[in-house]
């Protein structure tokens, strides 16, 4: 019986020792790019970096979605070789923090409701009543207001739950900066930032967290990235822009919404894309970005520029499909010649 | 030998100091590291009802009053089912007893986490179409200022209910053990003179089993005030004073979970000035319930 035992364990180890040696000799050893931070790209990066890493068999990127603020954080601390996040740094703070920063992706915010009764971009919402909902002015969804706004729909009496971020979020930044245009009463009271003093609501955690809690409250209003809105199959309502006009959130508003950005004028790539004119754009569009260290070594350098490349290059398409707007390919140009050289 | 000993005794001595060393450290910690906070607010940081990260100020009274308002609510439902169900769990049959017994214990076993999605997912909207409308509109009771008429599912009285499910299994054991401790000469002779089972229970079991319950409100204490995961998924996360039991609200550990990751500069220190705040207020709980029950430990024995 021992002896048996002694030879199925040297059986084993033998066959482990030869697993170890075809996995050592199959591929070179896998060189690890970090990055962490925005929840807002996170389905399309992490999209990307599964697909690199099947093309790219030496090097894995990985994507933590931790927020726009953890990830800033991480960068800072050096723990991390790339940060994702929301809020730009202007081209004096990524100079004194020793960062870089370039746009990614852009995509749109929308506001999400739970009502019984109530299509998907069925309610609207013109600016005033957007703000005065947020702020906690209009409480109940049978208000005159939003009565005469949508005279086709049943509104319940029922009260008006917001729904916002719990965390420091670069969603919020957008949204309260959108905000904080449209009102005036918004930007005096509260003002625009990642993490403010709401006036009211319930705080979610993430993009995930916002859109289970409005998914849950019967009488809920949030603001999420439109792919986790449409992912929970969350009612989404149309918003009215600065042209007057109501929007639906489609590919198309998102993209009129960046095409106007003026990004040869944005010293380090410091640009806010809420509340752009035209008749057809989508007013809560924002950009993500990407931010490095202008000290890490040349080699990190080179796999990050590479990696950047293949993402603005393949990456595109898959962007689309997840109804996120790739930056325009003039702006690619800059960034290659300014930032990757 | 005698060196094996020394060696050995020395081992046990570090594993045994380990634990106060680590206790020492972690209020060191906490408080060089929240030190600018108490630099910059003083002690009106536990007074002041204000955090708006977006002005640098950071008060830590909601979070306070919310981490003692759920662990209250939680106490205020959890007693009275424990007790009961700890008195039932000594009297029954022992087959009966004993799988209600392992049942209470699996409880214990849930983490955390579970207990706040089952909140989110099926407790808060149970709370928002049932529990509230039934509380604040049929009984009436939302007349009441700490009731409330507005409610949505969320906040301190949801909070509440789910710590009181996740403290019961431990207020539960620690009854039911004292309980069993029960002398069954002092029962027997009580049955002996004609007693009927409820004045048992009641005028002997629970007599003697006192400090059975005094110790459960403790070990309930402890695990209410600190609980995060649950607590996070429905009290609202909203840093201001709540105003009646409907309302939503944070408990100091809901806050740390929220904010930590993001935050810096005097946003972090805060953080870890709460973090301080809530240690010393578990700390101070433990140290008095122990204290307490060796008080009355000792007092018993000398009776007996």
């Amino acid at each position: 019986m021992k002896q048996a035992n002694a030879k199925s364990v040297s059986r084993i180890m033998a066959a482990a020792a030869m697993l170890l040696a075809a996995g050592c000799s199959e591929d070179r050893p896998t060189v690890a790019i970090n990055g962490a931070g925005a929840s807002f790209p996170a389905p399309v990066y992490q999209n990307w970096t599964h697909a690199y890493s099947q093309g790219n068999p030496g090097i894995r990127i990985n994507y933590l979605s931790l927020g726009s603020g953890a990830g800033l954080n991480q960068i800072n601390a050096g723990t991390i070789d790339f940060a994702g996040s929301d809020s730009p740094l202007t081209l004096e703070e990524q100079q004194a923090a020793g960062l870089r920063q370039f746009p990614m992706l852009t995509g749109g915010v929308v506001v999400i409701v739970n009502l019984p009764e109530v299509e998907n971009l069925a309610l609207k919402l013109d600016r005033a009543a957007l703000a005065d909902i947020f702020l906690g002015n209009i409480t109940r969804w049978n208000d005159p207001r939003l009565r005469s706004l949508n005279p086709e729909l049943k509104l319940p009496d029922l009260a008006i739950t917001v729904v916002r971020r719990a965390d420091a979020s670069g969603t919020s930044f957008i949204f309260t900066d959108y905000l904080a245009k449209i009102s005036p009463e918004w930007e005096r009271r509260v003002g625009r930032g990642a993490s403010v003093d709401w006036p009211v609501g319930i705080g979610g955690q993430k993009n995930p967290g916002v859109c289970n809690n409005v998914a849950r409250i019967k009488g809920a209003i949030g603001y999420t990235e439109y792919t986790y809105a449409a992912e929970a199959k969350l009612a989404m309502a149309q918003l009215e822009n600065r042209a007057g006009k109501f929007v639906k959130p489609t590919m198309t508003s998102f993209s009129a919404g960046v095409a106007a950005a003026d990004w040869k004028n944005a010293p380090g790539f410091h640009m806010i894309l809420t509340d752009q004119p035209g008749e057809t754009t989508w007013p809560i569009t924002g950009v993500t970005y990407i931010l490095f260290r202008t000290d890490c070594d040349a080699q990190t350098k080179a796999n990050l520029f590479k990696y950047f490349n293949w993402c603005f290059a393949t990456g595109a398409t898959a962007a689309r499909k997840l109804n996120y707007v790739p930056i325009p390919e003039e702006v690619v140009a800059i960034i290659q010649n300014e930032v990757f050289k | 030998m005698l060196k094996f000993d020394n060696i050995f005794k020395w081992f046990c001595f570090g594993c045994a100091a380990l634990a106060g060393l680590l206790m020492l450290g972690f209020f060191i910690q906490l408080a060089a590291a929240g030190s600018e906070a108490w630099r910059t607010f003083g002690l009106g940081f536990v007074t002041s009802a204000r955090w708006n990260p977006a002005e640098q100020q950071f008060g830590a009274l909601p979070a306070i009053t919310g981490t003692l308002a759920t662990t209250a609510i939680a106490l205020v439902i959890a007693l009275p089912l424990a007790f009961a169900a700890a008195l039932f769990l000594t009297e029954a049959p022992p087959v009966v007893g004993g799988v209600l017994g392992h049942a209470v214990d699996l409880l214990a076993a849930i983490p955390s986490v579970i207990y706040g999605m089952w909140g989110l997912f099926v407790l808060a909207p149970l709370m928002q179409e049932h529990v509230q409308p039934f509380l604040a509109d049929t009984l009436g009771l939302g007349g009441l200022s700490f009731i409330g008429t507005e409610y949505n599912g969320f906040g301190l009285l949801t909070a509440g209910l789910i710590l009181a499910l996740m403290i019961l299994p431990y207020i539960c054991a620690v009854m039911r053990d004292v309980f069993i401790m029960t002398p069954a000469v002092l029962r027997e002779s009580a049955y002996g003179i004609g007693c009927t089972r409820y004045e048992v229970t009641i005028d002997i079991v629970m007599r003697y089993g006192i400090r059975g319950i005094l110790g459960g409100v403790f070990i309930g204490l402890g695990r209410a005030l600190g609980e995060t995961m649950a607590v996070l998924f429905v009290i609202g996360n909203v840093t201001s004073m709540p105003e009646n039991l409907f309302d939503s609200a944070t408990t100091i550990a809901a806050t740390l979970a929220n904010n930590f990751a993001e935050a810096d500069g005097l946003e972090r220190s805060a953080l870890f000035a709460l973090g301080l705040v809530l240690l010393a207020m578990s700390f101070g709980i433990q140290a008095a319930a122990q204290y307490y029950l060796h008080l009355t430990g000792a007092r018993r024995g000398e009776k007996c």
